[in-house]
């Protein structure tokens, strides 16, 4: 209680496939035990293949929303082209350390493919910009502990789109169901090279 | 604990805020108005640390009305008044003193015919909601929006809803909060109901 990172509750995951990337993250905002928004969406798409999952204090959450969202966009207006998943990452890890003595109280997730070889980039951050690097799934969140146990039984390497799809939403789904404060429904973002496929999860409403 | 609730229906936002300005163990005012018409189609709803409520809420009303003023007339809409509060109140968070501040905006967008209900915290936190409220009044009447809402309700549905979470508060709060003051947003503009 009155811990930042757990005030308003969520979870967010994001997984390695063949070729394609999947990340997804519950709806649910609240006020400790109350559930105040069962829309509030935890991903923003920053371009056509990378994508920041945030969880933790919602303030914060909408706050780095907007300046990620400015900071890439201003990128791409200097650079004249899109973000690489690399780049983002340490863009989002500086701006973080930034905030060392006085950090933002989120967990944030990156997942896209690079602009060249379409190769798969997934990793997480701490709440003063450490990355972690994976080459196969990322949690965060309230549900962390819950995730991690999905994810070590259902993850298998290479999987294609479909597949990854139900691998990380049958992770996600069965995560928050065990935690409190997540769940509320979910989204989940499938993607590959030519598309990016979005769907929304219907759950249970408890 | 200052009691605002605020429900959208199809072409209205209904709020509703208690009349009772308490102090420690003394009721001070029984006809305390705890809300600001920010502009004809936008209307805060506040509770929170006494002095920081009303100096904010003026703050921001100022800060619209003055954005008005340079920029021809033009209305600021709901999403973007909602913005402009949130942001106030992040910074806030993040200073030396900040406001304690919780607040409803109903507000309805002229341009798109959309009425809506924005909830912010103290903390920046902003979310568009059908139906809320802050505070304890939030646990008392959130079960009884989630069963008794609609989607295309009209006014006088929303006003009977409205009354019967107003009845529930007077059933279940431990101290009388003197009655509410209910307000709609509408495209007239904002008006008192009662």
């Amino acid at each position: 209680m009155s811990d930042p990172f757990s005030l308003n509750g969520g979870a967010a995951i994001a997984m390695i496939g063949k070729d394609c990337i999947a990340i997804a993250s519950d709806l649910r905002l609240g006020q400790q035990s109350l559930g105040v928004s069962n829309n509030f969406d935890k991903i923003v798409e920053i371009n056509s293949k990378n994508f920041l999952a945030l969880t933790g204090l919602a303030t914060d959450v909408l706050t780095l929303k907007e300046l990620i969202k400015f900071k890439t966009n201003l990128y791409k207006l200097r650079e004249e082209r899109d973000i690489e998943p690399s780049t983002l990452a340490n863009l989002i890890s500086s701006s973080l350390y930034e905030k060392r003595f006085g950090p933002w109280f989120i967990s944030p997730i990156v997942g896209g493919l690079s602009k060249k070889d379409n190769k798969p980039f997934i990793c997480g951050f701490d709440s003063i910009g450490c990355i972690d690097y994976s080459n196969d799934f990322i949690v965060s969140g309230t549900a962390t502990d819950q995730l991690y146990g999905m994810c070590e039984s259902l993850y298998e390497p290479n999987l294609n789109p479909e597949d990854l799809f139900e691998t990380i939403s049958q992770a996600l789904l069965n995560a928050v169901d065990r935690d409190a404060l997540s769940g509320w429904g979910a989204v989940v973002y499938i993607i590959t090279k030519d598309k990016i496929v979005k769907r929304v999860l219907k759950t249970r409403q408890d | 604990m200052d009691i605002i609730l605020g429900i959208r229906v199809s072409d209205a936002t209904l709020i509703a805020t208690s009349k009772a300005a308490t102090r420690s163990i003394s009721i001070l005012k029984d006809d305390d108005d705890k809300t600001r018409e920010l502009n004809k189609h936008n209307l805060i709803a506040f509770t929170g640390e006494s002095g920081d409520t009303t100096q904010f809420a003026e703050y921001v009303q100022a800060n619209i009305q003055l954005y008005s003023m340079r920029e021809n007339d033009i209305e600021l809409s709901p999403k973007a008044t909602a913005s402009f509060i949130r942001n106030q109140l992040a910074t806030s968070i993040r200073s030396r003193k900040p406001y304690q501040v919780n607040c409803l905006i109903g507000g309805y967008d002229t341009k798109t015919g959309k009425p809506s209900l924005n909830w912010i915290d103290y903390l920046g936190t902003q979310v568009e909601l059908p139906y809320g409220a802050h505070g304890y009044a939030a646990f008392y009447t959130t079960s009884l929006l989630d069963k008794h809402y609609r989607e295309k309700m009209s006014i006088d549905d929303g006003l009977k809803l409205m009354d019967m979470c107003i009845d529930e508060l007077n059933k279940r709060m431990p101290i009388d909060f003197k009655g509410v003051y209910i307000k709609v947003v509408d495209k007239d503009g904002i008006r008192l109901i009662k």
